[in-house]
């Protein structure tokens, strides 16, 4: 299990090959890419600044792969989540699940994701032709881990 | 009986328990500040950190009010208003969260 929090990008590719690497048991590697859009609630974002709670973060990602490990039959997780300045269509976040099957890979991605969304520290600031705004909390975010 | 007393300049006495708080993201911004270390006295909780908060008025009373969506961080875990605080601990308060 792996959980990195950083500023530079990363190669999905590279990460999903290192993660299944020499594990014949693998029959099932999923994968989520988060990007940044350039609209969002119709303002035109030119930049994203990701801030987090170092200390907090590592621990809050750890936690929430273990309760996936819990749930689902998988075999490894890693998580990357950037932080600092990004731009529209730069990468901010990456799961990857190795698995047996499919079913346990795309569930515990997709749980991963859910739980990352409400419970891990990070916080988004837009710039929009308006100003700097910090983005809200979505309710559909809350719906979506409820679900689990 | 917790008595709880909270200075802006610590002055430390036999029982004081200092406490690190820390104010993120929008937090920070709207309370003109990223940290700062409040020394208590007795068997301070959480609680007593936000009511002592809350009683600057202000941004912190606004920003802290009943029912504001705010979670609270012991030493990196999410906690409870009754959680007890010791000397060192790190409280933080946590807008709602926005990664991914």
């Amino acid at each position: 299990m792996t959980v990195r929090v950083q500023s530079g990008d990363f190669d999905a590719g590279v990460e999903m090959a290192r993660l299944r690497a020499g594990d014949a048991r693998v029959g099932a590697v999923a994968t989520f890419v988060g990007t940044v859009r350039d609209m969002n609630d119709a303002s035109q974002v030119s930049t994203l600044t990701l801030e987090h709670y170092p200390g907090m973060t590592e621990k809050a990602l750890e936690d929430i792969v273990a309760q996936a490990r819990a749930r689902f039959d998988v075999y490894d997780v890693l998580i990357i989540h950037r932080v600092g300045e990004l731009k529209p269509t730069d990468q901010i976040v990456l799961v990857v699940v190795t698995s047996a099957h499919r079913g346990d890979a795309f569930d515990a991605c997709r749980f991963l994701m859910d739980y990352l969304k409400t419970r891990a520290p990070f916080w988004k600031k837009e710039q929009t032709p308006q100003g700097a705004r910090w983005v809200e909390a979505r309710a559909s975010d809350d719906e979506a881990a409820a679900r689990w | 009986m917790t008595s709880t007393t909270l200075a802006d300049n610590p002055s430390p006495t036999a029982t004081a328990v200092r406490v690190r708080v820390v104010y993120l993201a929008r937090l920070r911004e709207a309370l003109g500040r990223a940290d700062e270390t409040l020394v208590l006295e007795g068997q301070p909780r959480i609680a007593d950190v936000v009511d002592a908060l809350r009683a600057r008025g202000d941004a912190f009373a606004r920003e802290l009010a009943p029912g504001r969506a705010v979670r609270i961080a012991l030493n990196h875990a999410l906690a409870t208003p009754d959680s007890t605080l010791r000397d060192g601990d790190e409280v933080a308060f946590l807008p709602p969260v926005t990664g991914g």
